[in-house]
């Protein structure tokens, strides 16, 4: 024990080192600043760099794992933030409780590279195209491994053949999961039917036995790392994940799928709403929106960026810029807190089973 | 100094768990029973008797349970050993043991998932040996090796704590008079060793019965814990009102669980 | 024989905890960024790691923030202890009955309720909510420490020194403290550690712009902890070990008893000023 003594100078010693606190408190009463909130590894740190140089406004950048953890965030006001990434359905949700403030497009003037499929696709949450421009879009599908499943892939079914016990990778986010039930079942992926409802969360239920985990990021690493043989993904992480291990293949399922996109709002009662939307338009330039989806490759809705892709391939990956027209594609809406809430029980229910 | 001044000592630490402890967490007693208009509700509570909640919280209280057990029965060894070694290397010794802790947890639970992966380290090893390998990752052993895992040192550390505390005069005294090896440990060693056994079974049942980056991340996410239940009550759906009755449900057994285990220690105080 | 099954069992203990460690340490040094396989030997991650202006940032707030709450928690809790002692029964229980409260929350129960405090005196989410959150939590560990050495302590040898005509501030640094040292320091640590390693209370208190390392590990989740965080764990952690072993064995570091004791009694004080200060 009296050895502790000297760990304690060492505790001592690696503090003073460190310096001193206090320099977070100063940066808050800077104005020009802008407080950015997104999701984690989101964007390619450099622009935050870039567009400090340009602008001289410094960014304040925090990050977040899933919509309904920077939900409560937001709406606590607990922190101020400027600008935030949240998802169509959490829009909508935060636009129905009052929590954003519409966006003023002279400040935008870039918002016209956002090519219009893709304002028409926001126009679900945001009816009038108010308060979000899209940021990243993209689709829900399964990522496979061609040495371990040698039959062809194209429907949600196999996701409950026994003979991939245990080698099958699910999301762990309420909505999409049960997307994947619906979907199998021919429902909408909005249903808010009791009897569907009911019918997904005994189809989740059988499915269970099957899964190996459930987990939401991890589905690219255990596939890189060859630890399952299918998994639900995002399609933003399938163009990384065929780059690390080329044995993998993503497929969107005849029976249909999620067409999600992410799109920047604005809080009410941010701050330094201008500076926010300086941020905005910042990221709706070409090149900006090009070197950001190099960096994160979900797709980008920025027409104008993709002709700065070299590689043939990716330019027209049917993954990353799937023909639309040709998937039968729905975009998530919310249904209400009531419903959120219901849906969670249930996925609790399929989790415990 | 007389008494009553010495008393003031323990003052600032009564007005702070007044502001820090005792108010938030009548914070948490409010929502607990009201519902999401303010209005009174017994409703978050009674909420424990759904057939998901109570699986829930008797799970968690197996996993703990048996946790806090196999911590014991490693640390306790453990701990006799550590005392019995020259004075010198023992103190380095058991800091051996608790300088994990100074790798960050989230991080080495993370690593735990490659050790046990389909893929990964002992498996590897294992498939080296041409051994077949085991699959425990997302089973219920990956979640209690988490557990015994990350709380470990929260038993060492006071079990051998009073174990080294223990007159070595005593034990000679004991021999002397004619007693054995059994009635030495159990007539002498483990009776004075219990406050720091008591002290170690509450910081490692508690973390465990609550836990839920645990079974979050080496259970993949099938195993539903307590923990995971108020977790997501509260982040996800942003319900507060019923994670907080729930949280109360909790902190009513464990304040039971607690009056059982002191009253051991109230035993050994006479 | 004994003595050689008693090492093996420590060994064994030893391989169970250090797995996980060995295991981030082999991964600081892989040059593929996904953790699933090994890509090769690179020392990249180190060499980015004093790039990474966040990451470093982070880490010195963590270790600011663990030094600052468990060295207050360490004062209040070891005051409280002592003047325990001398309440009555009822109002110690009542006391150990409140200190056991954060111990037995679960630590989203803790988090939240403090955010619903800090939320309800309009305080602005930042480094002191955190610190005042994490001192919160510590306490409890040092009483919980400190405490059972307290009951164990022999009150008899701090009324001879009263006795023999010592004063009772005299005597409580000449006979308890002493006696208390390895039990405070053991809280001390403990609370350290816990403060290290927070990740929930911190995540429900803290403001923009403000990361531990714990806070930054959670956030990298969602595309793969970026591996400079191993490379900064390595660091952390092989420093430690080094100052540790450096400590333990420079030359006449074995002195008899008596020395050491008052070795050590000098340190603490001088490590104390020096807290005090920072």
């Amino acid at each position: 024990m009296k050895k502790q003594l000297l760990f304690l100078s060492l505790f001592l010693i690696t503090s003073a080192l460190s310096g001193c606190a206090g320099n977070e408190a100063s940066k808050n009463n800077d104005d020009n600043v802008v407080y950015v909130y997104n999701w984690g590894e989101y964007i390619d740190p450099e622009i935050l760099t870039m567009f400090t140089e340009e602008t001289g406004i410094e960014v304040v950048y925090d990050e977040y794992e899933t919509n309904e953890i920077m939900y409560p965030k937001i709406k606590a006001g607990a922190v101020n933030y400027d600008v935030v990434c949240p998802s169509d359905y959490m829009i909508k949700k935060m636009i129905d409780n009052d929590l954003l403030q519409e966006i003023n497009f002279d400040n935008v003037p870039n918002y016209g590279n956002i090519g219009d499929e893709y304002w028409e696709m926001a126009r679900d949450y945001d009816p009038e195209n108010q308060y979000a421009v899209p940021y990243v879009w993209g689709t829900v599908g399964i990522l496979y491994n061609k040495t371990m499943v040698k039959e062809k892939v194209d429907s949600w079914s196999i996701l409950w053949d026994p003979k991939y016990k245990d080698e099958i990778l699910m999301q762990d986010s309420i909505r999409d999961a049960f997307m994947v039930a619906e979907k199998y079942l021919g429902y909408s992926m909005n249903t808010i039917d009791e009897d569907e409802l009911q019918a997904s969360k005994e189809l989740l239920q059988q499915q269970k036995p099957l899964v190996q985990a459930y987990v939401i990021d991890q589905v690219r690493d255990k596939m890189i790392g060859n630890e399952a043989a299918l998994g639900v993904i995002y399609s933003g992480e399938a163009i990384f994940t065929q780059r690390e291990n080329p044995d993998l293949e993503y497929v969107i399922p005849k029976e249909g799928t999620a067409l999600w996109m992410d799109s920047w709002v604005i809080p009410k009662g941010a701050p330094h709403k201008e500076n926010a939307e300086k941020f905005i338009n910042y990221l709706c330039r070409p090149d900006i929106a090009y070197l950001n989806f190099d960096y994160i490759t979900y797709s980008t809705p920025n027409i104008p960026a993709r002709d700065y892709i070299e590689d043939e391939d990716i330019r027209n990956s049917p993954i990353a810029f799937p023909d639309l027209s040709k998937y039968n594609l729905e975009v998530q809406v919310s249904l209400g807190e009531k419903v959120d809430r219901h849906l969670s029980d249930l996925w609790r229910e399929v989790k415990s089973y | 100094m007389s008494d009553k001044r010495v008393k003031l000592l323990a003052s600032p630490y009564i007005l702070w768990s007044a502001g820090f402890i005792i108010i938030p967490l009548c914070l948490v007693i409010y929502y607990a029973f009201t519902d999401a208009s303010g209005a009174f509700s017994f409703d978050n509570v009674a909420d424990i008797i759904s057939y998901v909640n109570i699986k829930a919280l008797l799970l968690s209280m197996a996993f703990s349970l048996v946790s806090t057990l196999i911590c014991l029965l490693i640390a306790y060894p453990l701990a006799l050993i550590l005392s019995s070694t020259v004075s010198s290397n023992s103190s380095i010794l058991s800091l051996l043991f608790i300088l994990p802790m100074w790798m960050n947890s989230l991080l080495r639970t993370y690593a735990w998932q490659n050790i046990l992966e389909r893929k990964g380290v002992i498996n590897g090893i294992l498939s080296a040996l041409s051994l077949p390998p085991i699959y425990i990752i997302n089973k219920p052993p990956a979640i209690l090796l988490g557990m015994v895992y990350d709380f470990l040192p929260f038993m060492i550390l006071p079990v051998y704590n009073s174990v080294s505390r223990i007159d070595k005069d005593l034990i000679n005294a004991a021999r002397d008079l004619g007693a054995g090896y059994k009635e030495i440990f159990f007539r002498v060693i483990w009776p004075l060793s219990l406050p720091g056994v008591i002290s170690g079974i509450t910081m490692v049942f508690v973390p465990s019965l609550t836990t839920f980056v645990i079974s979050d991340v080496l259970g993949g996410g099938k195993i539903l814990l307590i923990g995971n239940v108020i977790e997501q009550l509260f982040t996800q759906d942003s319900d507060w009102n019923a994670g907080a009755g729930l949280s109360v449900v909790l902190m009513v057994f464990i304040v039971i669980s607690m009056i059982i285990t002191s009253n051991y220690d109230r035993e050994d105080i006479k | 024989m004994k003595k050689r099954l008693g090492n093996f069992y420590l060994t064994l203990v030893l391989i169970f905890m250090y797995a996980p460690i060995a295991t981030l340490m082999i991964l600081s040094f892989n040059s593929s960024k996904s953790r699933s396989h090994f890509g090769g030997f690179t020392l990249n991650w180190y060499i980015g790691l004093f790039q990474n202006e966040e990451v470093i940032s982070a880490f010195r707030t963590t270790i600011i923030l663990a030094f600052l709450s468990a060295f207050i928690a360490t004062i209040l809790g070891t005051a409280a202890c002592t003047g325990m002692l001398f309440m009555k029964k009822r109002s110690r229980s009542i006391i150990m009955g409140v200190t056991n409260i954060p111990m037995l929350n679960a630590d989203i129960v803790t988090g939240v309720s403090l955010m619903l405090l800090f939320i309800a005196a309009r305080a602005t989410m930042g480094f002191t909510t955190v610190l005042l959150s994490h001192i919160t939590f510590n306490i409890p560990y040092v009483i919980l420490s400190v405490m059972p050495r307290y009951r164990e302590l022999k009150i008899s040898t701090y009324e001879a020194a009263l006795d023999l005509g010592a004063t009772p501030v005299y005597a409580f640094f000449k006979v308890i403290v002493p006696d208390l040292m390895g039990a405070i320091l053991s809280g001390f640590l403990m609370s350290f550690t816990m403060s290290l390693d927070d990740f929930i209370i911190t995540h429900f208190t803290q403001g923009p712009g403000f990361d531990t390392l714990s806070t930054k590990i959670y956030s990298e989740v969602k595309k793969g902890v970026n591996p400079e965080i191993y490379a900064l764990s390595t660091i952390m952690f092989l420093t430690i070990l080094i100052l540790l072993f450096m400590v333990n064995y420079r030359p006449g570091t074995r002195r008899p008893e008596g020395q050491i004791k008052v070795r050590t009694r000098k340190q603490v004080v001088v490590s104390s000023g020096r807290g005090g200060a920072l």
